[in-house]
């Protein structure tokens, strides 16, 4: 069978010119919630990318037996169960791994890049195309997440997934013993949305194909 | 088929089906994992409780439990005692660990209930040691932890969790750096109980001063860290009567 061309396309354009957070703006509220710190924006990235691509996949099975007057409460309800399975799975099997990720559960259910997917994607396309475009959208939302998490903790912490990356700051070691000084208010949603602001303006000066006309 | 789809007998039918096979599912998912499940908290219990009192596999910075395999047998070993209070009562019973502290805070609000309290009494390196579990709210949802304190009611060591605070934010309260400003914070002033405040714009970051009942706060997280402070004054407070009689 192998990939086409088109289906490689599913991959790596929410990657870049068709990124869910920077172009579609969704998901942005998981994006502010959670990345002040690098390791929770990873977490949440896996998380993300395993009920988006078993979702898509599961929504696509179903494309043509969902009544559409009630698919939207059928996709709520298959992300539900898949998060609810996999929390459940994890307890059992994995305590420690789901102690760190139980935060996370709420809010992939409410996710709107999901939901975006499942209605703008999955309804009207195959399960392997499904999967491949939900495993794309999730690195897509990886990506940034992991972007403004990397400059959240780095600046607000002075820390990279909780490693001192510029020294003590109580101890005044490495830049710190120069005056440097931690952003705090980089650890506060608004600067999460500040950055995600400066990532957009950067990819769309690059690309001004992306600038919409007015 | 396509059709079909649309007409409203249809749509009943699927979601009723649904709905049937979805709860079918989860209700035999949850069932047949739920022993795991309890098994898995009844083990982390035992590990709070022994964090708390400094029996922990920490490295530099991170916050390791002792293993999983000899949890049963170092628990039974360093645990000397388990004892509950009910009113002026105290009994001793081997299984006070797993007396749900929720369940205990919404009983005790009917005038008719008594509440009981747990305490665990540790030996470690010769010193006997009080553990305390504690319970309250912090932004989201439910903080919770252990508190253990030396024969002089001094804070031997900490374990904090919570259910859903905001990762790297609030969450931090179960991280080394937190949990770590407690040791050795004093709770009673000249006899008198204070409890501990988690301070912002504290003068004392390194925390040197072991007895101005503040420990350093959080970045970004001030509702989890008044929670907090809040939890240990309601909840340590109910101990000290029975601590202090204890000591006698």
């Amino acid at each position: 069978m192998g990939l086409t061309k088109k289906d490689l396309k599913l991959i790596t354009d929410p990657l870049a010119d068709n990124n869910p957070i920077t172009i579609q703006v969704l998901g942005i509220c998981s994006a502010l919630a959670i990345t002040a710190e690098l390791k929770a924006s990873i977490v949440m990235s896996i998380a993300v990318l395993f009920v988006m691509g078993l979702g898509n996949l599961t929504i696509s099975l179903l494309r043509n037996i969902i009544p559409s007057k009630i698919r939207i409460i059928v996709q709520l309800i298959v992300v539900a169960t898949l998060v609810i399975i996999v929390d459940l799975i994890l307890k059992a099997f994995a305590y420690e791994l789901s102690k760190t990720l139980s935060v996370f559960v709420g809010l992939i259910i409410t996710n709107c890049i999901i939901m975006g997917r499942f209605e703008a994607f999955a309804l009207g396309n195959g399960p392997l195309r499904s999967f491949i475009d939900g495993v794309g959208n999730a690195l897509g939302y990886a990506v940034i997440l992991i972007i403004v998490g990397f400059f959240r903790e780095l600046l607000g912490s002075g820390t990279l997934l909780g490693f001192k990356v510029l020294g003590d700051p109580i101890e005044k070691t490495g830049v710190y013993a120069y005056g440097y000084e931690n952003n705090g208010f980089m650890l506060l949603a608004p600067m999460a949305l500040i950055t995600v602001g400066i990532i957009i303006w950067v990819q769309r000066s690059r690309n001004r194909a992306l600038i919409e006309e007015n | 088929m396509a059709k079909n789809t649309e007409s409203n007998l249809y749509t009943v039918l699927f979601a009723t089906g649904m709905v049937i096979v979805v709860g079918a599912l989860l209700a035999y998912l949850a069932a047949s994992l739920k022993d795991k499940i309890a098994e898995n908290k009844r083990i982390e219990k035992q590990q709070n409780i022994l964090y708390a009192m400094g029996i922990n596999d920490n490295e530099e910075g991170s916050v390791e439990f002792i293993s999983k395999d000899i949890v049963e047998e170092v628990f039974s070993k360093n645990i000397t005692k388990q004892l509950v209070f009910k009113g002026n009562d105290v009994i001793e019973d081997k299984d006070a660990y797993l007396i749900d502290i929720k369940k205990e805070e919404t009983l005790a609000k009917k005038d008719s209930y008594q509440r009981r309290l747990p305490l665990f009494i540790g030996q470690k390196d010769g010193e006997e040691l009080y553990i305390v579990p504690v319970r309250g709210k912090g932004l989201w949802d439910a903080i919770w932890g252990y508190v253990a304190l030396t024969e002089d009611l001094i804070v031997y060591g900490v374990y904090f969790d919570h259910k859903g605070e905001t990762p790297g934010l609030g969450s931090n309260i179960k991280e080394r750096f937190f949990m770590d400003d407690f040791k050795g914070e004093h709770i009673l002033d000249n006899g008198v109980f204070k409890g501990i405040d988690v301070a912002k714009g504290n003068a004392d970051p390194k925390n040197l001063d072991k007895t101005d009942f503040e420990v350093d706060a959080i970045a970004g997280s001030t509702i989890t860290g008044d929670g907090l402070a809040m939890m240990l004054k309601k909840d340590l407070k109910m101990y000290i009567p029975h601590l202090k009689k204890l000591k006698q």
